[in-house]
């Protein structure tokens, strides 16, 4: 992978990045209400009204807003909530944890049993393991992921009282009650994505195993974990890979409702509240974090592929 | 003295045709070339994979012995198979640029075989791949090593894929036209590097061709097919002088004449049958000029030729040469 490659797709990242700060800008310029009114209540007088417009800046014009809002972002200050004192970077940093560490276990999952399930279904083509599997991924991708969540909740906590069925708790209070919180929302936002990942690595590793290079290894003298790693899951990686990317920007959306369902206050439960009451600040501050997180995935996804194939690493 | 002996090799296409190919015997000699001949479709290259188990999936052996060095590979277990493959057999297919893995370099391609079976660590085996890029005439070979198939043209990437075959010192290579998909320069390099190596190293090659130039260069021996049958097995020179099978003879009439120029070309009526439309008695009766009821219409005999007419004398057949 070269260097000019990579700055490349960084300013390509970067350009996204900017783009989507105005159209966040625009977008609760847009929506209808007056935030000046919001913060000032039922009962504020039009002076009252006035006075907080004039001190959020919102008799400005527009562009002079941006400039002042976006020179701000540049320096890591994305304004302060409306309705508490609280900066928008101190209140998306204090409920980001659980949400950013369920979105990335729900990746773990997905990664550990849906990659494994599809090798397994694509190896053996046609066998029962390889019809279980797709049919257990098209229920998969099926189920949304709230009843799943309830499913879940309902086998493993209530029947069953192995783990909670709410709630979140630091690492600081020890691993294993992190873990054990943690353990059915990443799996019931993990498993669709899960489902996805098998039916697409299925595929690739059945398409790979019918390519010619498979019958030269064999030839070779190849056959079982060498051949499957040495030639067919490096080969298989590249459409799996994509799909990962893609899945998750989902899975972080995904996040808010599995957060509901579990009564976490994280991302999701602040974004929310944001878009409820109209603080503005906040919104614009987790829609520009999403678009970060996705740019960055994307950034990795584009890097992996270098890796991966030695085609892109020359291109 | 006899390295390969492929033994009434019969091969199925499940539902579809019993006897895709069928009765196939013939032997490959220590040292010496056999070309396995005949038109795209007449079951060639389904032999040359059979003999290593290599077959695709929807198609099946049913019948017959392939015996390497006195092992049966057919009945053997496939650890013993394993053994075989890549060792004292390596093989050699018809495009290498889908037959090399795109995403491994290809000093590690022409490395697997060692590392497989003489257990050598990636370091020696590396070496000893740069041994082999040099043998074969590839340039740099050190720094070629490290390149991906992409990266080469389609004559180097023929010679990474026999350097590959070869890298297990073998004692048979079978190779499944190395040279259709290269530029006709290009294949004559190739052939002339087989020839080589098949010399230096006391190869017996196995060469699946439709090319009678290669074969009347190449080969001592050679086996005819037609339609899965055999239709006759016999020395280089008796199948350009005295061929003793109607289809050799029109193979041999197909040739352009490079001293005859603006001759009509000769062609070969019709096609080969598909899979399933094989016809009863001679496979190759349709498209006959010497076809005769009710002799051609019954099975044929098995031997050095598959024609009735030809075996009992009452057909001779003309050579493309004389002398």
């Amino acid at each position: 992978m070269g260097i000019r490659m990579i700055i490349r797709r960084l300013g390509g990242g970067l350009l996204v990045l900017w783009l989507v700060s105005i159209l966040t800008f625009l977008l609760v310029h847009l929506i209808p209400g007056d935030p000046a009114e919001a913060v000032a209540g039922e009962n504020a007088t039009a002076a009252d009204v006035e006075r907080i417009r004039a001190e959020l800046g919102l008799d400005r014009p527009v562009l002079e807003q941006y400039v002042t809002w976006f020179t701000g972002v540049l320096r890591g200050d994305l304004g302060r909530s409306l309705f508490t004192d609280k900066t928008v970077v101190d209140s998306i940093a204090g409920s980001a944890p659980p949400t950013l560490v369920i979105t990335l276990m729900a990746i773990v999952v997905a990664v550990l049993v849906g990659v494994s399930a599809g090798i397994v279904a694509g190896l053996t083509r046609g066998s029962r393991v390889d019809r279980a599997v797709s049919a257990l991924a098209t229920l998969g991708i099926a189920m949304p992921s709230f009843w799943l969540a309830m499913v879940l909740v309902s086998v493993f906590s209530l029947t069953n009282p192995w783990l909670p069925a709410t709630g979140y708790a630091e690492l600081s209070e020890g691993f294993g009650t992190w873990l054990s919180h943690i353990v059915l929302p990443s799996t019931a936002l993990g498993l669709a994505t899960a489902a996805e990942l098998a039916r697409h690595t299925r595929g690739c590793v059945a398409d790979v195993l019918t390519r010619p290079y498979i019958r030269t290894a064999r030839a070779r003298g190849a056959s079982g974990g060498w051949l499957v790693r040495r030639h067919i899951l490096r080969n298989a990686a590249i459409p799996v890979v994509t799909v990962l990317g893609l899945q998750a920007g989902r899975l972080l959306g995904g996040a808010i409702v599995i957060e509901a369902v579990f009564g976490i206050s994280g991302l999701g439960t602040l974004a929310v509240n944001a878009v409820l009451q109209r603080n503005y600040p906040i919104i614009q501050g987790y829609v520009l974090l999403c678009a970060v997180v996705v740019v960055l995935l994307n950034l990795i996804v584009d890097l992996a592929y270098g890796w991966i194939n030695p085609k892109v690493r020359t291109a | 003295m006899t390295l390969l002996s492929v033994e009434g090799l019969t091969i199925d296409l499940p539902g579809t045709q019993p006897g895709l190919v069928e009765d196939v015997t013939f032997e490959v000699n220590e040292g010496r070339c056999t070309a396995l001949i005949g038109e795209s479709g007449c079951g060639k290259s389904l032999t040359s994979l059979a003999v290593l188990g290599l077959l695709p999936p929807s198609v099946r052996v049913s019948a017959g012995a392939v015996v390497f060095d006195g092992v049966d590979l057919l009945t053997c277990s496939p650890r013993q198979l394993r053994k075989i493959r890549g060792g004292p057999v390596g093989m050699v297919f018809q495009e290498p640029m889908s037959s090399l893995n795109p995403s491994m370099t290809v000093g590690d391609q022409i490395a697997e075989a060692r590392r497989l079976h003489l257990g050598e660590g990636r370091k020696v085996a590396l070496a000893r791949a740069k041994d082999l890029l040099d043998r074969v005439g590839i340039p740099n070979a050190a720094r070629r090593l490290a390149a991906y198939p992409h990266e080469m043209s389609g004559g180097m990437q023929q010679r990474v894929m026999i350097a590959a075959a070869i890298a297990c010192d073998p004692r048979l290579i079978i190779a499944d036209e190395p040279t259709t998909a290269l530029d006709v320069t290009i294949q004559a390099e190739i052939l002339s590097l087989l020839r080589d190596l098949q010399r230096d190293l006391g190869l017996a090659v196995l060469l699946v061709t439709h090319d009678l130039g290669v074969v009347a260069d190449f080969c001592d021996d050679v086996v005819v097919m037609y339609a899965g049958h055999i239709a006759e097995r016999t020395g280089v020179d008796d199948l350009f002088y005295r061929p003793a099978h109607p289809y050799s003879a029109a193979l041999l009439a197909a040739v352009p004449q490079a001293g005859q120029s603006r001759s009509r070309l000769t062609v070969i009526p019709g096609r080969v049958p598909t899979a399933g439309a094989f016809p009863p008695g001679c496979r190759f009766g349709p498209r006959c000029a010497h076809f005769t009821a009710p002799e051609c219409a019954r099975p044929q005999p098995h031997g050095r030729t598959r024609c009735g007419r030809v075996a009992s004398g009452d057909l001779v057949l003309e050579g493309a040469l004389h002398g």
